[in-house]
Parts: C-alpha cells; structure tokens; sequence
C-alpha cells in the first residue's frame, strides 16, 4: 500500500482535474493540476491518454465531460449501499420492499443503477450465505459499493469464488458454520447483486446512522461479515 | 478449455490479495473515457467487454485492468473510424516522449 489514504473503497491520490494542464515552454506539465508526471507511462496508459486529448481536439466529447465523469465516479461509493442496507435492518416495510422490488427501491433511494443495469438483493441468514462474483471480468453494483476493488478483478477471486468460496471467506476471516448453506451468485453486465449481511446482535435500539458505520463493502459483497459493535467507537 | 477471461473454477490456490493499489491519473481518466463514451452512444459496456475478450490471451495475462480497458477502447474506437492507429501511435509517443520516458 503506497500513501492513499482508504476512503471506503476509494483511494485519494491526489488527483486534480485535467482538463487545464499547464506545460512549460517544452511542453512538459507542471506544477501539480494535470497528471501525474513522476510516474513510468506505459503503452497502454500513454495510447489511452492520447486517445482522450484526439478525442477532445476532434471535438468528439468536450475538454471537461472527463473530469465531469471522474466527478460523477466520486459519488459512487459503499456508503450509498450500507444506508440501503441499515435502513433494511430498521424497517420491515422497507426490507420487503428492497428484497421484492429491488431496483425500484434502489432509484426511489436516489441511487442511479449503472447501465440501467438490474439488481437483485440477496437476504444472508444463519442459514444461508451469499457470495458475489464475476466470473468473467468485474460487473459490480457500481452506484452502491463503487469501482470494484482490485481483489474482485483477480484471476484469483474471480477462479476461486466458484470452486472454494469457504476458503475465500476464510482468507477474509469469515469463518462459517458446517452447516452454513453457501450459494454464489455471478454477476454479469445486465445484473448485479448486492447482499443484504445479517444484522450485528448487541445493536438494539442503534440509529440507522449508527448502524451504517458497522456495514463494509466487504459485507455487501459477501466475503466477510459487518463489523461488530464493540469494534466501533461510538 | 475455456476462454482466457472465463475464470469461473480455474485451477489456482493463489491467495486473495487484498491489497489495492493507488490508481494513477490514467487509469481514473480511463475509467471516465469510457463512461463519456457511452453517454455519447459511442460505445456501451457490451462493446467494452466485447474488446477486453477479444485480446490476445498472452496479453491479457500480462496486462493491468485499465491496461486492457485502453485497448479496448482503442479497439472499439478503430473499428467505428473515430480515431486512427496511426494517429493514436503518434500522439502516445509524443505523450511518453513530454513524460521524458522511454514507456
């Protein structure tokens, strides 16, 4: 882990808009809005970003829609899916909702899905785990939990997932009973999960607010459970 | 045997690294790209995960996963005549040559 700072699933690097890039005389960018000049850029990376200053020369998109999107990807955090989830644990009507009509619930909740995509939202019990996966690359509930972390990309989580998903828990430090039933579900780019963990016992009478802060992104994905309340200061 | 992105059930005991890394300025950049682009109508997450499968497998072992989404999206980009290999070619050494990099 280099110096980003863990903004629940986001890293700050630091980042400053693009679209106005100051260059020295000999064209190299200076100061610090613009890119990152202290970095090796690679083919992939130097192609991509000639792709955008192509585009935005043809007038294809325009000098700031980019940083407009970089704006829009800020939002797009786990704290939009643990107040889903907090609210579930406070209000019956509202858990029915979510759990039968999720998508829905989910826009009325001021959330926009990515890809207009569907999702559905999978209730953990004692009885029952659910994991999530994306088998062939890293389809994610964007507009509730963020970018996908890295882990979730790897060739590791991503063969793992389906053939030993105890052993990735564990590794997550979620240990399972024997008799834990564990089903894993595998998102594809017209359908995304998001799991509802089961509720922390020693939280009666916890706000919503209060009970969000226990709800990780690692909970929503199913890899590891909420965090207890003793291990939060309250 | 399945296709180089089809991971589901791969032979592997590698452990999970939890570890993220920082993202660099281009990979958000990146990211946003193809967000713009689909807003625009130019290209969907279909064409994006149409691109990333058709890489050849060696590379896309090798690569990062922005890595791949730039060469999708330079692949999408080519195909539809928006921009040129060539004119792509030139700005990306310009680019590494202001970096002051051999890249």
């Amino acid at each position: 882990m280099s110096e980003g700072k863990d903004r629940g699933g986001f890293y700050d690097t630091g980042w400053q808009p693009a679209g106005d890039v100051h260059r020295d005389e000999d064209g190299r960018p200076h100061d610090h809005p613009g890119l990152q000049e202290d970095v090796v850029l690679g083919v992939r990376a130097s192609r991509a970003l000639a792709m955008h200053e192509l585009l935005v020369e043809k007038g294809v998109i325009g000098g700031h829609d980019v940083d407009d999107a970089i704006e829009l990807w800020s939002e797009r955090v786990p704290s939009n899916g643990a107040t889903l989830v907090a609210k579930a644990w406070v209000d019956p009507e509202f858990k029915a909702r979510l759990l039968e009509h999720p998508k829905e619930t989910v826009v009325e909740s001021g959330f926009v899905p990515e890809h207009n995509a569907d999702i559905i939202v999978l209730e953990n019990t004692s009885t029952v785990q659910h994991m999530v996966v994306c088998t062939l690359c890293s389809c994610y509930p964007t507009a509730l939990l963020g970018p996908p972390p890295d882990w979730y990309k790897s060739f590791s989580y991503r063969s793992r997932a389906v053939t030993e998903p105890r052993a990735v828990m564990s590794e997550f430090g979620l240990e399972l009973e024997e008799d834990v039933e564990v089903r894993v579900v595998d998102s594809n780019s017209e359908l995304r999960f998001l799991v509802l963990p089961r509720r922390p016992a020693g939280t009666e009478g916890w706000s919503e607010e209060r009970l969000a802060t226990l709800v990780t992104r690692d909970s929503m994905i199913g890899v590891s459970a909420p965090l207890s309340p003793d291990s939060v200061q309250n | 045997m399945p296709a180089v992105h089809d991971r589901g059930g791969w032979p592997t005991d590698e452990p999970i690294d939890r570890q993220e890394h920082e993202w660099a300025d281009w990979e958000r950049q990146t990211q946003s790209l193809r967000t713009v682009l689909d807003q625009k109508g130019m290209m969907n997450v279909d064409e994006l995960r149409r691109g990333i499968e058709s890489i050849d497998p060696g590379e896309y072992e090798s690569t990062t996963y922005f890595e791949r989404w730039s060469a999708s999206i330079e692949m999408n980009l080519v195909e539809k005549g928006v921009l040129t290999t060539e004119e792509i070619d030139e700005r990306a050494a310009a680019l590494r040559d202001r970096w002051g990099n051999p890249g």
